[in-house]
């Protein structure tokens, strides 16, 4: 049997020491899928199930010094980011601190951020890049709307002081608060990214900039070094079959709006509520709330995505590869996990992957590919699937590393040189 | 044959304005065919074929309180939508529902019935008379 499985040994946490320790435990069947923690992965590379049960791992920064730093949606055990030490294919729990949940995190020039629904904090690092007062982290940003629906702050930082923080609209489309169509009222202080300095205490809206609008909703971010620019994901809008079946089938609403990915300047709108994008026409469509018929394009002055990708799939983790350890074609290219849908209904859920965008100098290039499929086991449904990819780290060894907030588990996959 | 029956189901639907009267009548059978309808077509897209809901985003109402307990909160809830902050079997939600005062009592009667009575629940229906009678007392 083939070393696949990994369970967690008995836990002491006063101690603070578990031990995820890599197991034969496999079940043998022999297929590639069980022989990489259950995962699809194109030839060559290998995928290692490296902790599991941990909760709801969102997003995740790895050290120099092989430490993996996972931020849970919600405390476990009262504490909210978790502290792995990679050695191989093993983790052990180092440590584990913060009394919030959330889903933000990142490391830059000596500290630690991370965010929960409202706030952003950073913690001072040590030389080693371990959290030295983690008891005591500096509030940097504080009283972001937090409204029941797209509450996670995702957040990524630039080369120049800056950290960028997404505030998602708390509403499908805007209905509930435009219900005459005079305009979203509500896209001043959501739906949008803010721009705020990573080294000032107790910034509000009023101390940002509000550095892109018509966002709907935005999980997955990263900075792009090639470009020096923000590169983000939006989770497109629900239900337009729901709200417009004269307009738009089942099917079309199963595959439409496109997720997109936006390459972004400051001051770029890409139009929620008004505004979709049909992946299928490649066109930026005005919305029916706002007279369109899927037909009738948007105005031109919204930003079209650099790239589009099916209908509700979510995209929750966006990564720049910049590692040497897989092969040539992934080198600067974009790794995206993708949650998986649920406003597909009555037609098949999808998604529950994570896919790679080719990229050629700081674009995207060429079609997507599922990387990385398998996560939901046999019932890809919300609730049924086993697990659901979240988070993405590179290790420093060019490891790229896949969170499962539904599962709990932390994968490792490998290219085998 | 299948698009027969939904077709079949979807004319009772249409019709059953004009029918109401002999409809309380009817079969439970009736009653969960014609729920089902109501449903597939307004329900499922956020809680699920199963019933099961969207961890986090829309609530299971498999065999939670809300679904087995009180029917005037339930049928209040179908009324007024949703958009409380509370926890159900533990989790909290995230996604708003909207009012379905469109529906008839009918509707709503047959549709919390099958629900109801569904995804291994087992209560007792509701009537298009206690929806009537929530919806004029409702506020």
């Amino acid at each position: 049997m083939k070393k696949i499985l990994v369970f967690l040994l008995p836990v002491f946490a006063a101690i603070g020491l578990i031990v995820f320790n890599a197991c034969k435990n496999a079940p043998a069947t022999g297929t590639n899928a069980a022989d990489n923690a259950g995962l699809t992965i194109p030839a060559g590379f290998t995928a290692t199930a490296i902790a599991e049960h941990l909760g709801s791992p969102r997003h995740m920064v790895i050290t120099p010094q092989n430490d993996l730093y996972v931020h849970l949606a919600g405390p476990k055990n009262g504490k909210g980011i978790l502290v792995l030490h990679l050695d191989g294919n093993k983790a052990s729990l180092k440590t584990s601190f913060a009394t919030f949940g959330g889903t933000g995190i990142a490391i830059k020039n000596g500290y630690l951020y991370a965010s929960d629904n409202t706030e952003v904090y950073r913690y001072k690092l040590n030389d080693q890049n371990q959290v030295i007062n983690p008891d005591q982290p500096e509030k940097i940003v504080t009283g972001l709307l937090s409204r029941r629906m797209h509450e996670p702050k995702a957040i990524c930082l630039d080369n120049d002081g800056n950290i960028y923080v997404n505030v998602g609209a708390y509403s499908n489309i805007c209905s509930d608060f435009d219900p005459n169509k005079t305009g979203c009222p509500i896209i001043d202080s959501a739906a949008g990214i803010w721009q705020f300095k990573v080294d000032k205490p107790n910034q509000t809206y009023g101390d940002g900039v509000h550095y892109a609008w018509g966002l709907r909703n935005v999980v997955g971010l990263d900075w792009n070094q090639q470009d020096n620019q923000l590169f983000v994901m939006q989770h497109g809008r629900d239900a337009l079959h729901d709200l417009f079946p004269n307009l738009y089938t089942v099917h079309q609403s199963a595959e439409l709006p496109a997720e997109c990915m936006f390459a972004i300047k400051k001051g770029d709108n890409a139009g929620w509520p008004y505004v979709y994008y049909d992946w299928m026409q490649n066109k930026n469509m005005l919305g029916p709330e706002y007279g369109g018929d899927g037909k009738k394009g948007a105005d031109p002055k919204y930003i079209n995505p650099v790239a589009a990708y099916p209908g509700h799939y979510a995209p929750d983790g966006l990564l720049f590869y910049t590692g040497n350890q897989f092969p040539e074609k992934y080198k600067n290219g974009a790794f995206i996990a993708f949650h998986g849908s649920w406003n597909r209904a009555p037609e098949p859920q999808a998604g529950y992957c994570v896919v790679f965008q080719p990229f050629k100098d700081g674009k995207p290039d060429g079609k997507w590919e599922v990387f990385a499929d398998g996560f939901a086991g046999p019932v890809k449904t919300p609730n049924g699937a086993a697990h659901r990819p979240c988070g993405l780290a590179q290790g420093p060894d060019g490891s790229l590393y896949v969170s499962d907030d539904q599962g709990g588990t932390i994968y490792k996959i490998t290219y085998n040189k | 044959m299948a698009a027969l029956f939904w077709f079949a189901l979807l004319a009772a639907t249409a019709v059953h304005a004009q029918v109401k009267k002999t409809v309380h009548h009817s079969s439970l059978k009736a009653t969960m065919a014609r729920g089902k309808v109501v449903y597939n077509s307004i329900c499922l897209a956020c809680h699920m074929a199963d019933g099961n809901g969207v961890p986090t985003m829309n609530p299971p109402i498999v065999k939670t309180e809300y679904v087995l307990g009180d029917k005037t909160r339930l049928i209040k809830i179908v009324l007024n939508g949703f958009k409380e902050d509370v926890q159900i079997n533990g989790q909290s939600f995230s996604n708003n529902m909207t009012p379905h005062k469109d529906l008839t009592d009918r509707q709503i009667a047959d549709v919390l019935t099958f629900v109801r009575k569904s995804f291994g629940n087992k209560a007792g229906p509701v009537s298009a008379l206690e929806v009537k009678k929530v919806r004029a007392s409702n506020i």
